[in-house]
């Protein structure tokens, strides 16, 4: 059996972050286990630029911003292994996982990091009925085939949902020559990024339909035209409001689900709503010695935040191995208040809160002019003025160790309360 | 010149060619489609009914019971998943107990074995997440389920390992008959033969009508389902039927041989023998009614919907036999549900009828009943798994991530006879795609692999139907240099 101190499982952004954090802290029999042929993660599809404004203050693609964390892996001398999916983590933390070379392994680690990323949602998960033609993709498998494989997928394309890989993918598809008809999103809000929906819609004169949903796919084969209506505020759709389109090609951009199909059968408990592990302040999930990171926890819209998040969770795999963490002692408990949908950590040990504690979220709704107010056990901590928060961007407190006082099991609060005028 | 033609490759063609491969006769089976069990086959319930549903008396009454009984040991040859895990009838009220009884009294009759009236308390034992109205149900531990694909393709092949022809892509346009036999116009050349069974499924009547004056009609009737995650099959453990009222006969829930759950179907009688599509009344349809038999089917775990079309006839039972009309030509229509459980028996039935017209059929002394068992992965120790990765590393490469498929299972669907050559051939022979993400993300890969082993461009690899083209062209950057004078 192969041993090692820590392994990570996914070597995308998150994983590679996580690596090196941990290798920074002292920890030296590191592995990186990657599915695919390369490390990097998504990012190596998504070759537009815009990443890594907050961490390296500068404008990279995808597939840079992902390099300079694997010219970095490679210099600390840290192992890696592609081409090798991990199929199952079994009791006492041991992996098994295969590839062509090795075969079939067991590697028993210290710690284990997951960082599998994230998948999308599919045309079925949001049952549209019609045929079942060929020319129905998701916005990232598009993605892969443009700029992976070199190949288009279409060349009249109506896009379902408005999330960034969508976006994006209308001005990716419009700059190769086809033509984007049209965006609809069912919600009266997109889901992408402000900067998306100008840069790659607006720029490009591609109308976006709020408030719209898919009624129907045409064709038998391939796809020959989609129906959209508006929908009502019960997002019912209303008749009448029908519109056709002429189209080869619908491409999906409905939402990501952290990939924790190995977690869910290690037993490692997970939060509903984000569909990825329950953890705590240390990025450690319900099994000790098990720490998450990235869009396996939740899924991010920048990157950025994946690698603080992931520097964080390889922080603190290093401190397990290290013993430096300590596991008795009170524990908080973070819980969504109004306006709030999920909050990440779900569990706060103060002991081990290194200067602060960084508290991720999301909000339910489009507000103007809000209040975001944390509180411990009822009573206010923080306090900060929003002038606009929508579900597609995540937002994120900062909370003083020093104010994290309390006697027993505790719970830390987030709501939004509007602003008065 | 064949001895035999087998028109249509569903269950019931291929079943009828592998029973005929078991003889010195020269055969070969031929399908419009560019794949195996692409029409009726590949969207059903997959269920092998017990049999006390159909008419005493009727074909359909004795070929179920009987197909049902071989059905264990031709999947264990053809190395097919099928389950024997039983079926309950559900009853909410007394006169649904009625019906029930009425069920059991004409199973006893159709000789149905080890059936079973369960008290309110026996099926809550049983089936612990089934509605809280069921007052009671019938049982019958002789129901199963199966891979109605994987059996047809495994069914070609072996018929094929065993000297069968196959041909794809070909579409019966004419028969034209003379006194050696018939001449079959296909868009693919012609075929002689002296023998025709017609299996076409939803198109038995026209083909029927290229030789004889009309003697049946077939019209469809489509039925519509949801299919859930892989892990909601463990909802219920049996399959689940209502019992059947002077509303129709209900939805079914029932978990797949790999776990899935499904649901449905309806009924709805139509036109057009290719409407195959979904509707979303219909799906809203059947998971309400699905209510009735339990609340706890999570519908936010659908991972697709699809509609199949029952070929029914207007003489209400199955219809095989010669025609009267053009000899040595054997219709085999009408085959609605329970055609699938049926179709052992149903071939046996065919082949006799073909022994009628030519006589005693020799033996092929070298019949080989066994095909090549087909690994799969994830069912496999782990020391196994290593074994299996030491003799070919392509074991060792996941492509489909959701259902953890290697590459070397691909390879191995590709090559096999009646191998697959679309993505979801692939798909329903080993099963990429057939996930959560639904070939999100091995699609891709899936496509590299089948232009890669069938040495195609892979811009001509096709979801599944002829037409069915996935990549338009290359990327600006991908294009080759154009070459100028
Ligand atoms: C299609 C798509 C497009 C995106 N576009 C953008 C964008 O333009 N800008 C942006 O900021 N963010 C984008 N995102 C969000 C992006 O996912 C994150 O910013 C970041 O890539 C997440 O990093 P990660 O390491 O958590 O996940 P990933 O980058 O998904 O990495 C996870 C890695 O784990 C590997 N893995 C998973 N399971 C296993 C296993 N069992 N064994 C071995 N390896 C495994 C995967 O192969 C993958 O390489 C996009 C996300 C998707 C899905
Ligand atoms: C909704 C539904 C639920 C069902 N549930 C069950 C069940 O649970 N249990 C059960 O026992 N049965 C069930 N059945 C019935 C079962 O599916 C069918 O009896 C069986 O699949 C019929 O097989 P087949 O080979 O006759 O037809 P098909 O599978 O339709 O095969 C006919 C073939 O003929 C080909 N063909 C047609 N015309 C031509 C032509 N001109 N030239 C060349 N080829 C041609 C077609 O391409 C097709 O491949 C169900 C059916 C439906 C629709």
């Amino acid at each position: 059996m192969l041993k090692y101190d820590i392994v990570v499982v996914g070597g995308g952004p998150a994983g590679l972050a996580a690596a090196i954090e941990a290798k920074k802290n002292g920890v030296d029999n590191i592995l990186v286990i990657e599915r695919d042929r390369e490390l990097g993660g998504i990012l190596q599809q998504c070759i537009h630029n815009g990443f890594g404004l907050h961490v390296f203050k500068e404008e990279l693609t995808g597939p840079e911003y992902a390099e300079k964390f694997i010219v970095e892996l490679k210099e600390m001398g840290i192992e890696y292994k592609l081409d090798t999916m991990v199929l199952e983590i079994g009791e006492e933390r041991v992996i098994s996982a295969i590839n062509t070379e090795d075969g079939f392994m067991s590697i028993k680690a210290g710690a284990i990091i997951l960082s599998m990323g994230c998948r999308e949602r599919t045309r079925g998960a949001i049952s549209i009925p019609g045929y079942r033609p060929a020319g129905v993709f998701t916005a990232g498998t598009a993605q892969r085939f443009v700029n992976m494989e070199g190949y288009m997928v279409g060349k009249k394309v109506v896009i379902l949902g408005s999330g960034d890989i969508g976006l994006i993918m209308a001005r990716r598809m419009t700059l190769e020559g086809a033509q984007v008809l049209a965006v609809a999103e069912l919600m009266p809000f997109s889901g992408g990024l402000t900067r998306n929906i100008v840069q790659c819609l607006e720029d490009y004169d591609i109308p976006l339909y709020l408030s719209h949903t898919l009624m129907e796919i045409k064709g038998k084969d391939r796809v020959e035209g989609v129906v959209i209506a508006e929908v009502d505020k019960n997002r019912k759709p209303i008749k009448g409001t029908e519109k056709y389109y002429d189209c080869d090609t619908l491409l999906l951009s409905v939402g990501l689900i952290p990939e924790n199909e190995i977690s869910k059968n290690a037993g490692i408990k997970l939060d509903p709503i984000t569909s990825g592990p329950i953890v705590n302040e240390s990025m450690e999930t319900s099994i000790e010695g098990v720490f998450a990171c990235g869009n396996v926890v939740h899924v991010h819209d920048l990157v950025d935040f994946v690698t603080a998040e992931s520097k964080r969770a390889g922080k603190n795999a290093a401190r397990y191995i290290k013993k430096e963490i300590k596991c008795e002692g009170k524990i908080a408990k973070t819980e969504p208040g109004d306006g709030i949908r999920y909050i990440v950590p779900h569990m706060v040990r103060p002991e081990n809160v290194d200067g602060t504690l960084d508290l991720s979220m999301r909000v339910d709704n489009v507000y103007k002019d809000m209040n975001m107010i944390v509180k411990l056990n009822g009573k206010e901590i923080k306090r900060m003025k929003k002038k606009h928060l929508a579900p597609g961007e995540m937002e994120s407190v900062k909370i003083k160790k020093e104010d994290l006082v309390f006697k027993e099991d505790t719970v830390i609060t987030v709501h939004l309360e509007k602003e008065e005028a | 010149m064949y001895d035999v033609v087998v028109i249509g490759a569903g269950i019931i063609g291929t079943f009828i060619t592998r029973e005929l491969s078991k003889f010195d006769l020269k055969t070969i089976i031929i399908d419009k489609e560019n794949d195996i069990a692409n029409g009726t086959t590949k969207a059903n319930s997959a269920i092998v009914h017990a049999g006390y549903d159909a008419k005493v008396g009727t074909l359909k009454g004795k070929l179920n019971a009987k197909g049902n009984a071989m059905y264990a040991h031709v999947c264990e040859e053809l190395d097919v998943h099928f389950k024997k895990i039983g079926s309950f009838v559900i009853a909410t009220n007394e006169e649904e107990m009625d019906s029930i009884k009425d069920l059991y009294e004409r199973g006893c009759k159709n000789n149905i074995p080890d059936m079973k009236i369960l008290s309110q308390e026996e099926v809550r034992e049983m089936e612990p997440n089934l509605s809280e109205e069921i007052i009671g149900a019938l049982y019958a531990p002789t129901a199963g389920i199966v891979s109605p694909w994987e059996l047809s393709v495994a069914l070609a092949e072996n018929a094929a390992d065993n000297g069968a022809e196959i041909k794809l892509e070909t579409e019966v346009l004419g028969i034209e008959k003379n006194e050696k036999g018939y001449v079959i116009h296909t868009n693919n050349g012609d075929i002689k033969t002296k023998y025709i069974f017609n299996c076409a499924g939803v198109y038995t009547q026209e083909i029927n009508e290229m030789v004889a004056p009309r003697s049946f009609t077939i019209h469809p009737r489509r039925g519509q389902y949801n299919v859930l995650d892989k892990g909601t099959g463990s909802i219920v453990n049996h399959v689940i039927f209502q019992a059947p009222t002077k509303f129709g006969k209900g939805t079914l829930v029932t978990p797949t041989v790999h776990g899935n759950l499904l649901i449905g179907p309806d009924a709805e009688d139509l036109e057009d023998k290719e409407n195959t599509s979904t509707t979303s009344d219909r799906i809203a349809f059947i998971q309400e009614k699905s209510r009735k038999t339990t609340t706890k089917v999570p519908f936010n775990k659908t991972i697709t919907s699809f509609a199949g079309l029952r070929a029914v006839s207007n003489l209400g039972d199955f219809i095989i036999e010669e025609s009267k009309e053009a000899k040595g030509f054997i219709n085999v229509a009408g085959i609605e549900s329970p055609g699938l459980s049926a179709a052992p028996a149903i071939a046996e039935y065919a082949i006799n009828i073909l022994e009628g017209i030519i006589g005693e059929l020799n033996k092929r002394k070298e019949f080989n009943p066994r095909r090549k068992p087909v690994i799969r992965f994830m069912e496999l120790t782990d020391e196994e798994k290593a074994e299996v990765i030491k003799k070919d590393p392509r074991y060792g490469r996941i492509i489909c991530r959701c259902e953890n498929i290697t590459e070397g299972e691909i390879v191995d669907a590709i090559h096999r006879n009646a191998g697959g050559r679309t993505v979801d051939g692939i798909k329903r022979r080993s099963r990429p795609g057939m996930g959560r993400c639904q070939g999100g993300f091995c699609g891709p890969r899936v496509m590299e692999i089948l232009a890669r082993e069938l040495k195609m461009d892979i811009k001509d690899i096709v979801k599944d139907n002829k037409e069915a083209y996935i990549l338009t062209e290359e990327t600006k950057q991908n294009k080759p240099e154009e070459v100028t004078a």
